[in-house]
C-alpha cells in the first residue's frame, strides 16, 4: 500500500513535471530572436522539423550523435578524461541498476523467466553496478570539493545531484547488508519455503556462519551441524540464492554490523525496515523532483545533442532556433567545462563577477528567462557578465551537452541592452563581434542601446558645461591609481594635434567636449569628474600617437584608460547607491 | 630554428580564420616551428576600457602558460601583441605588481617569472628567418604589384614598450613585403590608426577614418592593403565591403601571410583567400 501510493504518486508529479517543463520549451522566451514568434509556430515548426530529419539522411547524424555524445559521451572524454569516467560511471551504473533491479519485473524478468535478485550472475552484477555509482560519486565529490579546479563553482542543484545519488546508492547497500544479517528475514523465509522444524538449527548454524545472517540464538557449529545445515541449505534456498558473498558489498556490511545487527533489525514500521524506507523514498524523491533538478539534463541533453547536430546555422527555421535555445537552458549540467576554457575568465577574477564565467551565466539565465524579479544591480551583473566576452567561441567547441552557447550569448545580450541599462562595456572593443555583424548592423535598434549608454557615461559632463552650473570640486582630490605623469604637462598641445580622433572633426570640442591636452590639464587642477566624464575618452582609439609624442613623456592614453576605469566603476557605485536608497527609502 | 608558442587570440579563428591559415601555411614553409597552447585566454586588450587589473591578469596567465613551455610567444594579432608587451612591460618593471598577479595566478599552478619573451609574426620572420631566407623562397615574386604596408598602432606604439620598430619611420614590415617581389608605396597615413577599435563602439568614427585610409592609399597607387592583424584586415576587409557605396573603387586586402605565400607558391585554398570579402584576384 505504501509502495504503491508513494509510487503512483512520485510517478504523476513526475509526469506533470516533465510535461511542464518539455511545454516551457515552447512557451519561454529567451533574447530578441523570439519576437512575434507564437508558441504555435513554434510547435508546429518542431514537429515538421523533427519529420523531416526523420526522412532523410540527417537521421543518420541522430543515431550517430545519440550513440557516440548521448551513450558513450565522446565529447565530455576529449575534454576531461576523469570526467568522462566519473560520469560514465555514475551513468551506466545507474541505468543498469535502474533497468535490472528498480524495473526488474517490467524488463529482466520477461527476458529471464528464471531470472532471480539473489542468484547470480543478476545477484553479483548488481553490487557492480551499485559500486560504479558509488565510485562515480566519489570522484565527484573529490573533484568539486576537494580537487576544486579553478572556476568550477558548485550551486545547490550540484550538491542536490550528488547527495540524491549518494543517499539512494547507500541506503540500498545498506538494506542488503541488513537483510544479510536480519534474523526476521531468515525466519520468514524459512516459513515461505516450509523448512521441516528439525531442520532449523542447523540451516541456521550454516546461514550464521557462511551467510552473515545474525541469530540470537545459542548455536552450534560442529562440522557435521554444518554439513547437515548445507544439505538443508541446497533442498531449500539454493534454487533462488546463491552465496551471500556473491554480493561481497552488502555481505561486507553485513559482517560489519554484527554486533548491532539485531537491533537494526528491529528497526522496523510495519514489516519494512527503516532502511527500506529511506531507499524507496529517496528513489521516489529522486523520481518526482526530476524535472525540476539538474537531472533533467537526461533528457534535455540528449535533445541539445541531436538538435545541435542536426540544426544548420544558416538554414533553420526561426521559431526552431528559439524553442532550441530555451531547451538548451535545461540541457545545461552545470559541469563547468566552459568556465575552466572561458577566455574572459581573468575578467571574472578581477572585477569579481562571477556571471562572466559561461556555466554561472547558464544558471542565471533560468532566473532572467522566467522573469524573475530581479534588482537593477542583478540586472547590471547579467548584463556586464555576458558583454565581457571574446567571442571566441570556445565555450560552444567544449560544451559536452552540445549547446550552441555563442548564438544564445549573441541573442540574449542583444534582448538585454535593448532593453533596460546602459552598459559600459558597450564601449570597449568587445563590442566589435556586433559591429561586424551585419544583421545587427541593418537592425533599425542597432544605435539605441549605444546612444543610451555613451549618453549616460557623459552625463556629468552636461552638468559641468552649464555655464550658471556650479563645480564641485572640493574633496575631489582622491588618488587614482596612477603615475601622476600628467603633471608634467606644459600644454604644449602636440597630443591634440596629432589625434587622429580630433583631427576628424572640424570642430573637435563641440563633440568630444575635451581635447587631450586639456584632459591632462583637467587633471593638474584635480577635476578628475570633469576628465572621467568627457566623450572624449570614450572615442579614444588607443592608437598611442599622442603618448608616443609628448615630449614631456605623459602617458596620455594610459592615462585615458584609467579614466575609463574609474568612470565605470563610479556607474556601478551610482547603481549601488540608488538601490540602497531605494530600499532604505521603502 | 627555434620553436614559439603560437597566440592566436580570439578574433583569429573565429572571424578571421585565413589569418591562421595562411600563417601556419607560410611558417611551415619556412621551417618555423610553433607549438598551440590549448589553455591560451584572451590577451586583455577589450578589457583595458574596463578594468586594468582584469587586462593584466589575462596577458600575464598567458604569459606563464607559454613560460610553462619554456618557450618565446609568437603573436599573430597586433591588439594582442600590444597587450601581451604591456603586460610583460609592467610586470618586469613591478614586482610587487608582478608578486599580486602570481599570487592569483599560483590558484592554476602558473607563475611568471619574466623568461617567455613576446614576439609579433612579422618580427619573427625579419629578426629569426631574415629578408634573405625569405627571399630564398619566393617563386612567384609579385613583380609590379604595389602594396600599402599597413603598420597596426599596438605594433608601433608606445615604442618604448613594444620595441617593435623605429615608430616614425619604420621598415619592418616594407622590407617583408619587398622580399615578395611587391612594391611597398609610401603613403601618408600608413602609421596611423585604421579606426578598428571604434567599430561598434562609434561606427560612424570609425567609417571616417576607414574612408580616409583608403582614399590615402588608393590615391598613393595602391593595388593592395597589407595587414597583418585581424582587427586591421577586419576594418579593411569585412567593414570596407559593408559599408562602400555601389561603384564606390574598393581596396581589396591581403593578410601579409597571404601575399607572402602566394610568392612563395602556396596554394589559395591554404592561405583561405577566397575568405576575404573583397576580391583578390592576385
Amino acid at each position: 500500500m505504501f509502495f504503491s501510493v508513494a509510487l503512483y504518486t512520485s510517478l504523476i508529479i513526475f509526469t506533470v513535471g516533465m510535461i511542464y517543463k518539455i511545454s516551457k520549451w515552447f512557451s519561454l522566451n529567451v533574447g530578441y530572436l523570439s519576437d512575434g514568434v507564437s508558441v504555435g509556430e513554434r510547435v508546429f515548426s518542431a514537429i515538421t522539423g523533427i519529420i523531416k530529419v526523420i526522412f532523410s539522411p540527417k537521421i543518420m547524424t541522430v543515431i550517430k550523435v545519440f550513440v557516440m555524445d548521448g551513450i558513450l559521451q565522446i565529447r565530455t572524454l576529449k575534454e576531461d578524461p576523469m570526467r568522462w569516467v566519473m560520469h560514465v560511471l555514475i551513468y551506466w551504473g545507474f541505468m543498469l541498476l535502474l533497468f535490472m533491479h528498480a524495473l526488474e519485473k517490467l524488463i529482466i524478468k520477461p527476458i529471464f523467466p528464471n531470472s532471480c535478485s539473489t542468484l547470480n550472475p543478476f545477484f553479483f552484477l548488481r553490487e557492480i553496478f551499485g559500486l560504479m555509482v558509488v565510485a562515480g560519486i566519489g570522484i565527484a565529490i573529490y573533484r568539486r570539493f576537494i580537487l576544486r579546479p579553478a572556476r568550477l563553482k558548485t550551486n545547490a542543484m550540484d550538491i542536490y545531484a550528488i547527495a540524491i545519488v549518494a543517499i539512494i546508492m547507500l541506503s540500498g547497500f545498506m538494506l542488503e547488508g541488513a537483510k544479510m544479517s536480519s534474523y526476521s528475514a531468515f525466519e520468514d523465509m524459512v516459513s515461505d519455503y516450509g523448512v521441516d522444524e528439525s531442520e532449523i538449527p542447523a540451516l541456521e548454524a550454516y546461514w550464521v556462519k557462511d551467510f552473515g545472517t545474525v541469530s540470537p540464538n545459542e548455536l552450534t557449529f560442529g562440522e557435521d551441524v554444518l554439513q547437515q545445515g548445507k544439505e538443508s541449505h541446497e533442498a531449500y534456498c539454493a534454487s533462488c540464492h546463491s552465496a551471500n558473498k556473491s554480493a561481497f558489498v552488502g555481505y561486507g556490511i553485513a559482517k560489519t554490523i554484527t554486533p548491532v545487527a539485531l537491533i537494526i533489525d528491529k528497526l522496523r514500521i510495519n514489516y519494512y525496515s527503516i532502511l527500506w524506507y529511506i531507499h524507496i523514498l529517496a528513489c521516489f524523491f529522486g523520481l518526482a523532483y526530476l524535472p525540476f533538478s539538474k537531472m533533467f539534463h537526461i533528457f534535455a541533453t540528449p535533445v541539445s545533442l541531436i538538435t545541435n547536430a542536426v540544426m544548420d546555422k544558416n538554414s533553420s527555421n526561426k521559431a526552431n532556433v528559439v524553442t532550441r535555445q530555451a531547451m538548451e537552458i535545461d540541457a545545461c549540467t552545470h559541469c563547468g567545462t566552459c568556465s575552466l576554457h572561458c577566455s574572459a575568465m581573468m575578467a571574472s577574477e578581477a572585477i569579481g563577477n562571477c556571471l562572466i564565467l559561461p556555466s554561472e551565466k547558464m544558471a542565471c539565465l533560468k532566473k532572467l528567462v522566467s522573469a524573475q524579479d530581479l534588482s537593477d544591480v542583478e540586472l547590471a551583473a547579467i548584463q556586464e557578465g555576458i558583454y565581457i566576452c571574446s567571442n571566441c567561441d570556445k565555450c560552444t567547441v567544449v560544451c559536452p551537452s552540445g549547446i550552441n552557447l555563442k548564438e544564445l550569448w549573441l541573442n540574449v545580450r542583444e534582448c538585454l541592452i535593448q532593453k533596460w541599462l546602459p552598459e559600459p562595456s558597450l564601449l570597449s572593443p568587445f563590442s566589435i563581434t556586433r559591429g561586424v555583424n551585419k544583421d545587427f548592423r541593418a537592425k533599425k535598434d542597432y544605435s539605441k542601446p549605444l546612444n543610451l549608454t555613451q549618453r549616460a557615461m557623459i552625463e556629468k559632463f552636461l552638468e559641468f558645461k552649464n555655464p550658471e552650473g556650479v563645480v564641485n570640486i572640493a574633496g575631489k582630490d582622491e588618488q587614482l591609481n596612477i603615475e601622476k605623469t600628467f603633471a608634467y604637462c606644459f600644454g604644449c598641445q602636440n597630443c591634440s594635434t596629432i589625434c587622429p580622433v580630433v583631427k576628424n572633426y572640424e570642430n573637435p570640442q563641440e563633440v568630444l567636449g575635451l581635447l587631450p591636452h586639456q584632459i591632462m590639464c583637467a587633471m593638474g587642477m584635480g577635476l578628475f569628474d570633469v576628465a572621467s566624464s568627457c566623450k572624449m575618452i570614450w572615442d579614444c582609439l588607443t592608437c598611442y600617437q599622442c603618448q608616443e609624442h609628448c615630449p614631456q613623456n605623459v602617458k596620455v592614453t594610459d592615462i585615458l584608460y584609467t579614466l575609463k576605469n574609474k568612470s565605470i566603476e563610479d556607474k556601478k557605485q551610482e547603481l549601488i547607491e540608488k538601490q540602497t536608497c531605494g530600499k532604505e527609502a521603502a | 630554428m627555434k620553436t614559439y608558442t603560437l597566440f592566436l587570440g580570439c578574433n583569429i579563428p573565429v572571424r578571421v580564420p585565413q589569418y591562421e591559415m595562411s600563417a601556419k601555411s607560410v611558417l611551415s614553409g619556412l621551417g618555423v616551428k610553433i607549438l598551440e597552447i590549448r589553455e591560451f585566454n584572451c590577451c586583455g586588450y577589450p578589457m583595458q576600457n574596463i578594468d586594468q587589473k582584469a587586462f593584466l591578469l589575462s596577458s600575464a596567465r598567458n604569459l606563464a602558460l607559454s613560460e610553462k613551455e619554456h618557450l618565446d610567444m609568437m603573436v599573430l594579432c597586433k591588439c594582442c601583441f600590444g597587450s601581451l608587451k604591456k603586460a610583460e612591460y609592467l610586470l618586469n618593471e613591478d614586482a610587487a605588481l608582478k608578486d599580486e598577479v602570481n599570487g592569483v595566478l599560483a590558484k592554476e599552478g602558473l607563475k611568471y617569472e619574466g623568461k617567455t619573451k613576446v614576439n609579433h609574426f612579422l618580427s619573427v620572420l625579419f629578426n629569426e628567418v631574415g629578408v634573405n631566407s625569405i627571399k630564398e623562397k619566393i617563386k612567384n615574386p609579385h613583380k609590379d604589384v604595389k602594396i600599402a604596408t599597413h603598420y597596426g598602432c599596438h605594433a608601433l606604439r608606445p615604442s618604448k614598450v613594444t620595441q617593435f620598430d623605429d615608430p616614425v619611420n619604420p621598415v619592418l614590415f616594407d622590407s617583408l613585403v619587398e622580399a615578395t617581389g611587391a612594391k611597398s608605396i609610401d603613403w601618408q597615413l600608413k602609421l596611423e590608426c585604421c579606426g578598428a577599435p571604434m567599430i561598434g563602439v562609434n561606427d560612424e568614427l570609425a567609417d571616417d577614418i576607414l574612408k580616409k585610409k583608403v582614399s590615402n592609399a588608393l590615391n598613393g597607387g595602391a593595388d593592395y592593403m597589407c595587414t597583418a592583424c585581424p582587427y586591421c584586415h577586419m576594418q579593411f576587409d569585412n567593414i570596407q565591403k559593408m559599408d562602400s557605396a555601389n561603384n564606390e573603387k574598393q581596396l581589396p586586402t591581403l593578410l601579409f601571410p597571404q601575399l607572402l605565400g602566394l610568392s612563395m607558391g602556396i596554394n589559395k585554398d591554404s592561405l583561405g583567400i577566397g575568405l576575404n570579402q573583397i576580391n583578390v584576384s592576385l
